[in-house]
Parts: C-alpha cells; sequence; structure tokens
C-alpha cells in the first residue's frame, strides 16, 4: 500500500515554523550553498585564496591605522592587537556578508521564486552558510595567527577556551544574522530600498560593535548599553573570554534579548508575507 | 475500485489589487504617497484573475487547460505549484506534485552541464540519490554527453534547453504540471518531448498541461478545461473543448503592442507601434490579415517606402516573403497604417513575423523576433500525416479511363 500524502493549498495562514519542512528540503540547503560558494570563487584568480586574504588584508589596515595612526595600541589584554581585531573580524564576517547575502538574496533569486515551490526560509539561510564557510576558512588561519603569534611574541593562548567558545559565538553570529537578514530580505522583496540601505546598516553596526577596539575605551555606562542593543555584540564581545578579558553580563544579556527579538521578528515576518514573494517580486 | 480523485479543486479564485503602477514592487516613497492619495481616493481597484474555479483530476489522468492570454490559466497553475495562494477557495492534493512552469529553474550560467543537472534536479524536488540514479538516463536523453564539464555558457541555447527538458522528464512524481514548455526547441526534440510525455501519462502519472499548442494538448489529453476571464466556460472531453476554443478565437481580434519588443534594429525614426491580428488565431482556410501601425518620430513625410513581412517556420526557415513593391504599390508614408490578407499554404501550428520597413536607403525598424501567430484547423474531418511543409488544396479523383 502506497502511502498518500495528502495536503491542502488555501488561503495563507501560517503561525508554525516549517522546520518539519525545511528538514525534509534539506539537500536543497546544500545545494544553494554549494551553488553559491561555487559562483563566488569561479573564475577569480585566486579562487579560494580570497577567503583568506580578506579578513588578513582587514586586519593589516585596522592594525596599522587603529593601532598605530589613533593609538589604540600594540595591545589589548596581553595578545597582539592585529590578533584581536582578527578574532572580531572573522566572526564580523559571518554578519556582514551573511547580511549582505541574504538581504538580497530573495530579489537575486526572484526568477526561481516565482517558477517553482520550496520553503523560501532556504534561500536567506543558505546564503548565510556561504558566510560561514568563508568562516571556517578565516578561522583556521586564526589558528595558525594565534599558535605562530604566541611563540614569537611570548604569551599563552587558551586552547580550550577557543575550542568552548568557537562554535558558541558562530552559533550567537548565526542567530543575529538569520534574525535581521530574513527580515530585510522579506522587506527588499517589497521595497527595493533596503537593498541600498544593507551597505550602510552593516558600516553603522560595525563601528557600534566592539569588533576593531576593546569596549574599555567606551566609559560612559549609558553608551555601553546602546552599543549592547546590536545583536552582534554578544559573540564578538562572548569570543574576549579566549584572550582572558572579562566580559560585561549586563551588556551581553542585553545584546542576547536584542539578537532574540530580531530573530523571532524577522523569521515571523518572512512567513507572514512569504506567500506574496511571488507575486510581487 | 473509484478512489477518492487525485486533486479536487473547490470554488478557487484569486485576487489580484492593482496598485496603479506599472511597477511590480514599490519604493518606499510610492507607499508613503500611496497611504496619503489612499485618504483622498478610497476606490479599491481589484480584478479577480480566477473565480469560482472547481473541478477534480483523477489519478492517472491527463488534463489540458486552454484559455487566452490572460484568461488565469498561469495563475491556476502558479497555485497548483504553491508558487502564490489563492484569495479563497482550496485545493486537496493527494500526491506529490512537481511543477514545470518554464524548463531550466536555477539553470547556472557559471556551472558545468553535471553541476546543473544536480542543482535544477533539486530545485525541481528529486533527492540526490534519484538524480544519481536517473544521471545516465539524464545525460543520454539529451544528447550532451561531450560538454557535461563545459560551463553552461558555452552551451548553445537549443543545448540548454534539450538538458533541461531531460532532467524535468525523469521527475517521478505523482502529479505533474506543465505550462508551455513544449513550445520552444526544433520540430525534432518537440517530437521527443512528446513521446516522453504521452511515455509518462501512460505509466500512470497524473499530468496537467497547459498549452496554446492544441495539437499537443489534442494528442496527450483526453479532458480539457477552457478558462475564460478567469472562469471556467467549458470542461469536457478534449475534443468538444477544443472545438469551442477555436471558434471562439476566430472571432476574436487581438493586438500585441510591439513598443516593448528589444529584438530590433534600425534608425528609429519610424518604428512599428503594434500589430492587430483580425483573430487570434487563423483556421487553415482563412487568409492571414493583420494591420500593422507605425509611429513616426519625425512627423515628415517619407517618400517611397518598403513595407515588408516575412513568415518563419518554427525552424527559422522563411516560408514566406512580401513587400509592398512586389506588386507594384508605392507608398508615401506620413502617420498611415497598413493591413496585409496573406492567402497561405500554410499547416497548422506556430509561425513567426519578422517586420521591415524601409524608407529609401535607410531600414528604420526590423522586428526579428517576439512576435508568433498560430494556424489551427476546425474541421475535424480532414487527418493528415503530411511531410510536407505546405499543405496545398487539393483533390484527388479515381477516374475511368480506358488504357490501350
Amino acid at each position: 500500500m502506497k502511502e498518500i500524502t495528502e495536503y491542502r493549498i488555501s488561503p495563507p495562514n501560517k503561525t508554525t515554523l516549517g522546520l518539519a519542512e525545511l528538514f525534509r528540503y534539506r539537500e536543497l540547503f546544500y545545494f544553494f550553498t554549494w551553488r553559491d560558494i561555487k559562483v563566488k570563487y569561479k573564475q577569480s584568480l585566486l579562487g579560494f585564496a580570497w577567503a583568506i586574504l580578506q579578513p588578513l588584508l582587514l586586519m593589516v589596515i585596522f592594525t596599522v591605522f587603529f593601532g598605530t595612526f589613533l593609538g589604540v595600541g600594540d595591545k589589548v589584554g596581553t595578545i597582539p592587537y592585529a590578533l584581536f581585531n582578527y578574532s572580531g573580524l572573522m566572526f564580523w564576517g559571518i554578519f556582514a556578508s551573511g547580511l549582505n547575502n541574504a538581504g538580497n538574496s530573495m530579489v537575486s533569486n526572484s526568477n526561481i521564486i516565482k517558477k517553482i515551490y520550496f520553503p523560501r526560509m532556504i534561500i536567506p539561510m543558505s546564503a548565510i552558510l556561504v558566510a560561514v564557510f568563508d568562516f571556517v576558512i578565516a578561522f583556521v588561519v586564526f589558528l595558525i595567527l594565534a599558535w605562530s603569534m604566541s611563540i614569537y611574541q611570548g604569551f599563552t593562548v587558551n586552547w580550550i577556551m577557543i575550542v568552548i567558545l568557537s562554535p558558541i559565538c558562530v552559533l550567537l553570529s548565526i542567530f543575529a544574522t538569520l534574525g535581521m537578514g530574513s527580515l530585510i530580505a522579506s522587506l527588499n522583496v517589497k521595497y527595493r530600498d533596503f537593498r541600498y540601505l544593507i551597505p550602510f546598516i552593516i558600516q553603522v553596526l560595525f563601528f557600534l560593535a566592539p569588533v576593531i577596539y576593546p569596549e574599555d575605551i567606551v566609559t560612559e555606562p549609558l553608551l555601553k548599553k546602546v552599543i549592547a542593543l546590536s545583536p552582534m555584540y554578544a559573540p564578538i564581545s562572548l569570543k574576549n573570554l579566549m584572550f582572558d578579558i572579562p566580559v560585561d553580563l549586563t551588556c551581553m544579556l542585553i545584546s542576547l534579548a536584542s539578537s532574540l527579538f530580531f530573530l523571532i521578528f524577522g523569521v515571523y515576518y518572512f512567513r507572514k508575507t512569504e506567500a506574496y514573494f511571488a507575486d510581487i517580486a | 475500485m473509484m478512489s477518492k480523485p487525485i486533486l479536487e479543486i473547490k470554488n478557487l479564485g484569486k485576487e489580484y489589487k492593482l496598485r496603479g503602477h506599472s511597477e511590480p514592487y514599490k519604493s518606499l516613497r510610492d507607499s508613503l504617497v500611496n497611504s496619503i492619495s489612499r485618504i483622498k481616493s478610497p476606490k479599491n481597484d481589484s480584478f479577480w484573475a480566477l473565480k469560482d474555479i472547481t473541478f477534480d483530476v483523477h489519478e492517472g489522468e491527463s488534463i489540458g487547460i486552454v484559455g487566452k492570454n490572460g484568461a488565469g490559466k498561469s495563475t491556476l497553475l502558479k497555485i497548483l505549484s504553491k508558487i502564490t495562494y489563492p484569495t479563497v477557495g482550496e485545493i486537496v492534493a493527494r500526491g506529490r506534485v512537481a511543477s514545470l512552469l518554464e524548463v531550466g529553474t536555477g539553470f547556472h550560467p557559471e556551472l558545468s552541464g553535471r553541476e546543473n543537472v544536480y542543482l535544477n534536479g533539486s530545485i525541481l524536488g528529486l533527492t540526490k540519490k534519484e538524480i544519481d540514479r536517473q544521471f545516465d538516463a539524464i545525460v543520454e536523453f539529451s544528447g550532451v554527453e561531450r560538454f557535461l564539464d563545459t560551463s553552461l555558457k558555452h552551451y548553445s541555447s537549443g543545448m540548454q534547453l534539450r538538458l533541461a527538458f531531460s532532467v524535468a522528464a525523469h521527475l517521478e512524481p505523482e502529479i505533474l504540471v506543465i505550462d508551455e514548455v513544449l513550445a520552444v526547441g526544433d520540430t525534432a526534440f518537440q517530437q521527443k518531448c512528446i513521446k516522453k510525455m504521452t511515455e509518462v501519462s501512460r505509466s500512470g502519472r497524473t499530468i496537467i498541461f497547459v498549452s496554446h499548442n492544441l495539437n499537443a494538448v489534442r494528442s496527450l489529453c483526453e479532458r480539457s478545461v477552457l478558462l475564460e476571464k478567469g472562469e471556467i466556460k467549458c470542461i469536457s472531453d478534449t475534443n468538444t473543448v477544443l472545438d469551442l476554443y477555436v471558434k471562439s478565437g476566430l472571432e476574436t481580434p487581438q493586438s500585441i503592442d510591439l513598443t516593448s519588443i528589444e529584438d530590433r534594429s534600425g534608425k528609429g525614426e519610424l518604428t512599428f507601434q503594434s500589430i492587430r491580428f483580425s483573430q487570434a488565431y487563423f483556421d487553415v482556410n482563412d487568409e492571414i490579415v493583420f494591420d500593422l501601425d507605425l509611429r513616426n518620430h519625425l512627423k515628415t513625410v517619407f517618400q517611397e517606402v518598403d513595407i515588408a513581412v516575412n513568415i518563419l517556420s518554427a525552424e527559422d526557415q522563411t516560408l514566406i516573403h512580401v513587400c509592398n513593391k512586389f506588386i507594384g504599390k508605392e507608398f508615401n508614408h506620413t502617420d498611415q497604417s497598413y493591413r496585409f490578407s496573406i492567402s497561405h499554404l500554410l499547416k497548422p501550428g506556430t509561425y513567426r513575423l519578422v517586420l521591415f520597413f524601409r524608407t529609401g536607403e535607410d531600414i528604420q525598424d526590423w522586428i526579428n523576433d517576439g512576435i508568433q501567430f498560430r494556424i489551427e484547423r476546425s474541421e475535424q474531418s480532414y487527418k493528415s500525416n503530411s511531410q510536407g511543409i505546405l499543405e496545398p488544396k487539393f483533390n484527388i479523383d479515381q477516374i475511368n479511363r480506358p488504357i490501350e
């Protein structure tokens, strides 16, 4: 006896997350992510080397400009400033390129959306996974940097904390990106203005999150809490525990709450509007 | 035992709100402006693309959906494929639906043929295992083995199409929804596709097939639905439905706006504005009659113009070429339109029109692609397996004559 899958197509009434359906379509995640990674590095001379070069070049730029010219200093806590800002930049990369990819993903895949059904959430999610892939490469470089710098400059690296904290920080970064990413992705379908807003949002949040400066540079307590409103504050600040730099618990909780708010609101808004993407994309 | 229908479509309706914009998406500014103007004029502009659609489809049945452009065919298919949602009513489906509203959805030019088969297959709902299993059959059907590891952007459009259809042909859902995919490609491959689809339908799969190609509908579907202005006009066996459809099409003229066609060349002082066919399609016995409107951007008089029309087959062979000079007519052009009446010997099928306008030595406008029309046969008594390109009026009688 063949199993009959009966289902109904009726006016949209979405209150569920649709996780079961997402799981059924898990292979499509893989294929979309794989496609984007492949296409991203095809026809570039250096290929995957860019995933290594990009954060490294950023590290050098910030070390020169902020560390030397603007006087943040050579060291943050016990570690070199270069390693500090690299560690921040690699998590930031998940958010920056993830938000950029996800925010534009529904529009750039509109030809597929208009022709075939699948859970729409796969598109922004796999766009974020592409950014996570770049992170993995950047993380390997981070381990090499941390190891060689610790020998050369004589400080100790807390490897156990790195192993424990890295996955947590990655997850927090993904949640932060998914919340804002799905919100912006669906808004972008309706209002193309967001395409121009995305780089601006990323830039502002970059300076608000303590990625390239140690957070104790901010002394005003109220300002600190405002900065912590950014969903990316949590992973960026939490990773400091790897280097025995203390973490502000209140700010951490503020950021986690903000991240949770954006995640729920973003996914809810996406689910609410996705039924009409094909009509207006 | 008669089981429950595999698809039950109940009172389905889809309403679109008209925002009075040609842009399909909005900018924030538009929204703000609209929210102000809405207070001024609370007019509710909307139209029903589909209204009160109710019918059942049984397992193993092939059902055709026909209707003119804008009758609601595509909307119905989109709802069936879950791409968009109905405003009212519901569909109960008892099986996996795969829809093919386009061949090659998601094909990426930078990826190789092999990679695109996997990508496209998985977008269409195949699992990686299923693709692995069918991969050789897919490649063989497409006939592009040699180029599997070449980037898709180096493929000809015909090769892309063949590869795309091959993936689609190897889907194995219970219900297959197909839109117009046969309207493309060369005749030989079209035949191959129809054969494959007939095979699919014989194997017990349910097919819902939307097409302008009435011959294909006729050979594939026992039952058909005729849509008109979003409503079911008729639902019956295919021959009855198509006769009704052809009759109604023979009575209604059809205009095509030509200003949006991109594939054109020429100086552009004079451009083709629109073409108006006297009928939505022509019977084999009818003259092909259409009017061409031109826009004169200079408002001056052009002396001794050439206006020419070519009729091409699906294989891009020029079958008919007519021009005012051929019949010794000289025109000076300011703001006139032109009426063409062409008697012909064309077979039923889709044909392409090429329009050409010249003033002196200057080609003003030359539209190469984008205008099609169909020839249909309304009389059912004629049976033809003619191999010829043309179909003359002819007669064959037996005569008695003593042979010496």
